[in-house]
């Protein structure tokens, strides 16, 4: 099991992308000049933008642990379209684009062939944004889950449909501006919904692994991609990537805004195997969740005048229940 | 030419050919800042970038940069009073570096291994050196490393001034300093003891010198009359710790009081306690607050059972005891009496109240500039009205530390090498300095200072044993390992990982990054992200 690589002595930057004092072996993929950059320089995404950075972390990871024999399918949005204006490509593997809501059946269709003709080395990876995951991809989704088929679907998550222009999706979180949830009206912005938590859903389904990561912890994110990639069956890793276009954030706010979000404990990062947690990334720095929604335009109605202590305590209430659910907080002197 | 199917405008290609370092307002830029652990250093150290050697290991490199601005690491590791620390950025973290713990251990390791340095190539100059404390010594080296012949007259009849004759050898262990003067003179330098300077200008011609570094410093212990003590049978603290030097210590009574508040009052007392004293008291006409002690000063005294009397005055006194007044701090801080007054037990007095500069042999000296109390005058280049002729350490105008006085000695070295080169030396334009607020303190790991250990109680009130000791090779690379590098790239590929487009480039391990303009969008997350804050956003011309 390749587990999480931990620094035993203090060093300037333990979490830095690279350390000059660490074993090269060590050392993350983004940290090496040999990393695939499967994803090309030129590509079309915003300043800033989280997806862009979180697909190039995740697939030079899968293509670092498959020796390069990953082949990549794409469901329709801002990763595709930034990517791949066709015939012009940022890709840098085999790479298939189909419709954006059955990204998961053309994988499970490519996972099949590549048995067919006893292809076991290459790896098949689908990967799409929020709105094609949770909602108009769900079903292909749930039934590659229940099929067990051998795909390692990664989601990026930025909370809304960001290619048409930032509507809401089933996963943009409460109180949240979009497009379509204008912040106005008694209770402005995406309504408290339950929403649709896919890592837990995806648990549900007991397949072999499914984990939370987020562009804030780049060592985590690795090795999760790196261990997912070395399993077989279904396995799906939920992705957090700010998007400063859709937010309205600064773009280089991008990793600020993901940390704050892990350590407020709005979005916990967590493993599990077969239907259970088997591992939680504790808070390092406990913030209040207004450090989170501070950073965005797309709260910035919660800050009034008059500010909305009602809507934000029910925020804080939602970290705080996360925190509770994951024990994202670690007992004191606990080493 | 070829027709392209319906929607198509772009032929088959990478998207590297899609430049979009057009879409960018503002560009990163690489820049190296002043930490402020440099910005303080009287010596002008570079202590980031001798502790970025350290970090890896490489000791000797880190010894070598130190050693370019200073060289006494093992004396400035112990009685420094690390004004660095006071600045540096992580003691908004946790706590500041312990810079002065991992400069002791290079000099130690140092000394161990025997490390030594060549002396430049040769000028043909000759430089004399009047006075053989940090600062002349200082002038001397680095006078050396730049070529020129350095001829050093001391008066004593050891070198080292106050380092020797007045930092007790409980702080400062003379096989220390010995070895560090060892060092300079094997250099090259010609030490010549018992020589006290009084004819400057015959001295001068006598050694047919091109110039000279005047480092004599303040000796002379200020007195004060006591009505009714016999002035025989007061001490003056530097005399009393200078005869601890000699074959024959000093005859103390039982009851040993201090008269003064500054580290000189402070190591008499110590002493004095060493040497057998029931009681050692310092008295002190202010607060605690107020004194010029260090706190860690006065805090090891009362470990080792010295009292202190504050807000006290000496009026008059007898053979036996003394008449003090209590005193109080007016809005300014200055002490004014209550008109009440107490006694004070004590048999042997010694005064602690500050020092002149014995600089008469220098009033005729053409175009010097010297005060009543001996300080002499010196301009930005530490050079005296007389063209050539230097000075520093303790007789100019300065703080009065080990560190301030080696800090001048280098100033002036590097003058005077330009002087005696015919040119004007240009010291190099300072960085910015990199504050706290450019740091992105996320990326460091929590981790508590390494404390030095301190000699057991019973030995620190009876012998002259070395108080605090050194850290072990394991926690000096730990201490090392806490720099956060304030201000300078220290290579963690934050900017090459971070950027969505790929537009930073890697160049290798020593040579840093650049960036791919044809691809960098001006997000600015490299620069957000960077720990050190060594990446600057500008603004592009339009
Ligand atoms: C008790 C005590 C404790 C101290 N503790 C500390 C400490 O912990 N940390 C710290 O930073 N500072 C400390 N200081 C201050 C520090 O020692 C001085 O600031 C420093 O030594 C000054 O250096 P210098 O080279 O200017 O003069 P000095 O060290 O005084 O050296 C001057 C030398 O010139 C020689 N000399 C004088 N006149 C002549 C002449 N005419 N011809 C030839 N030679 C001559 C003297 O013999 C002497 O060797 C302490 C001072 C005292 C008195
Ligand atoms: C069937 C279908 N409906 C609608 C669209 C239009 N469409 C293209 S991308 C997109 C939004 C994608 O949102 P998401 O999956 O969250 O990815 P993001 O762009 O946010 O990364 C939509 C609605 C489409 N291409 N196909
Ligand atoms: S809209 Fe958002 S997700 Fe899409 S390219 Fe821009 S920043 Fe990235
Ligand atoms: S952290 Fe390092 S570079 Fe920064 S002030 Fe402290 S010692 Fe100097
Ligand atoms: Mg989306």
């Amino acid at each position: 099991m390749m587990s999480k690589q931990v620094v035993k002595f203090y060093q300037t930057g333990t979490f830095t992308v690279g350390n000059r004092l660490l074993d090269e072996t060590l050392r993350t993929v983004q940290s090496g000049i040999a990393r695939t950059n499967s994803l090309n320089s030129g590509h079309r995404a915003c300043q800033g933008c989280g997806e862009a950075l979180g697909a190039r972390y995740a697939v030079d990871a899968a293509m670092r642990a498959a020796n390069n024999q990953v082949i990549a399918v794409n469901a329709t949005g801002c990763l595709e379209v930034f990517s791949t204006p066709y015939p012009e490509s940022a890709w840098q593997l085999p790479w298939i684009h189909s419709v954006f809501g059955n990204a998961p059946a053309v994988a499970s269709g490519v996972a099949a062939a590549l048995k067919a003709k006893g292809k076991t080395q290459s790896k098949v990876i689908a990967q799409g944004g929020d709105g094609g995951t949770v909602d108009i991809g769900f079903g292909c989704l749930s039934g590659m889950f229940e099929r067990n088929d051998d795909v390692l679907y990664i989601c990026y998550d930025n909370e809304a449909y960001m290619n048409t222009g930032v509507q809401r999706s089933g996963a943009t979180p409460p109180a949240a501006r979009t497009m379509t949830t204008q912040a106005v009206g008694d209770a402005p912005g995406s309504r408290f919904e339950t929403g649709k938590n896919l890592p837990r859903i995806a648990m549900a389904h007991d397949i072999p692994y499914v984990a939370t990561a987020t562009v804030a912890d780049l060592h985590d994110l690795e090795a999760k991609v790196t261990k997912a990639v070395k399993m077989r069956g279904a396995r799906y890793i939920h992705i957090f990537v700010p998007c400063p276009l859709g937010w309205g954030s600064d773009p280089a706010h991008t990793i600020r805004v993901a940390r704050t979000a892990v350590e407020s404990g709005l979005f916990p990062v967590f493993e599990a195997e077969s239907g259970k947690v088997t591992d939680v990334t504790p808070i390092r720095k406990k913030m209040p969740v207004e450090d989170y929604l501070r950073l965005q335009g797309r709260f910035k109605h919660l800050f009034g005048p008059p500010k909305k202590t009602e809507t934000l305590a029910a925020i804080q209430q939602i970290a705080d229940d996360n925190i509770a659910r994951y024990g994202l907080i670690e007992a004191p002197d606990s080493e | 030419m070829q027709q392209k199917p319906f929607a198509v405008t772009l032929d088959p290609n990478s998207s590297r050919q899609n430049h979009t370092g057009l879409w960018r307002s503002k560009r990163p830029v690489y820049v190296d800042r002043l930490p402020p652990c440099n910005a303080a250093c009287p010596a002008g150290e570079n202590i980031q970038a001798w502790l970025y050697e350290a970090e890896e290991g490489k000791y000797f490199e880190a010894w070598q940069k130190l050693m370019a601005d200073n060289p006494f690491p093992a004396v400035h590791g112990r009685v420094c009073y690390h004004p660095c620390e006071n600045a540096c950025n992580r003691g908004e973290l946790d706590e500041a570096v312990n810079i002065h713990a991992v400069e002791r251990y290079l000099g130690d390791l140092a000394i161990e291994k025997q490390w030594t340095l060549e002396p430049g190539s040769k000028s043909g100059k000759k430089v004399l050196v009047v006075g053989g404390g940090p600062s002349g010594l200082s002038a001397a080296y680095h006078l050396t490393r730049l070529g020129h012949a350095v001829s050093l007259y001391e008066a004593g009849n050891k070198i080292g001034g106050m380092m020797r004759f007045g930092i007790p050898a409980y702080r400062l262990p003379r096989d220390i300093l010995d070895a560090e003067v060892a060092r300079i003179e094997a250099m090259g330098v010609a030490l010549h003891l018992n020589h006290k300077v009084e004819d400057l200008q015959a001295e001068l011609e006598k050694g047919s010198f091109d110039a000279a570094f005047l480092a004599i410093g303040a000796h002379i212990g200020k007195r004060t009359d006591i009505p009714g003590r016999d002035a025989g049978k007061i001490l003056d603290a530097v005399q009393f710790l200078e005869k601890m030097e000699s074959d024959a210590p000093p005859k103390l009574g039982r009851r040993v009081a201090v008269y003064g508040g500054g580290n000189t009052a402070i190591d008499a007392a110590r002493t004095a306690k060493r040497l057998g004293a029931d009681e050692a008291v310092i008295i002190y006409r202010r607060d605690r607050e107020h004194m010029p002690a260090h706190d860690f000063e006065v805090a090891e005294a009362l470990e080792e059972g010295i009292q202190i009397h504050w807000l006290r005055t000496i009026t008059s006194g007898s053979d036996e005891k003394f008449q003090v007044e209590e005193m109080t701090l007016d809005e300014d801080g200055r002490p004014v009496g209550t008109g009440r007054f107490e006694a004070i037990a004590a048999d042997t007095l010694i005064l602690a109240l500050g020092q002149y500069v014995d600089a008469d042999f220098l009033r005729n000296v053409p175009g010097l500039l010297v005060s009543e109390d001996g300080v002499v005058q010196v301009d930005e280049r530490m050079m005296t009205g007389r063209p050539g002729l230097f000075a520093g350490g303790d007789m100019v105008p300065s703080a009065r530390t080990v560190t301030v006085a080696t800090g001048h000695g280098k100033k002036a070295a590097r003058h005077i090498d330009a002087y005696l080169r015919g040119k004007t030396y240009q010291p190099p334009k300072k960085h910015a300095l990199a504050s706290f607020d450019r740091l992105n303190p996320w990326y460091y790991t929590d981790a508590d200072q390494s404390k030095q250990p301190y000699l057991d109680m019973a030995r620190r009130r009876k012998s002259f044993d070395e108080v605090v000791g050194g850290l072990g090779e394991d926690t000096a690379l730990l201490e090392a390992r806490r720099c956060l590098s304030c201000g300078n790239c220290f290579e963690c590929d934050n900017c090459y990982g971070v950027c969505p487009d790929n537009a930073v480039i890697k160049l290798g391990p020593g040579l840093r990054y650049a960036f791919n303009l044809d691809y960098c969008k001006g997000c600015g997350m490299c620069a957000e992200e960077c720990p050190c804050g060594a990446i600057d956003m500008i603004r592009e011309s339009v």
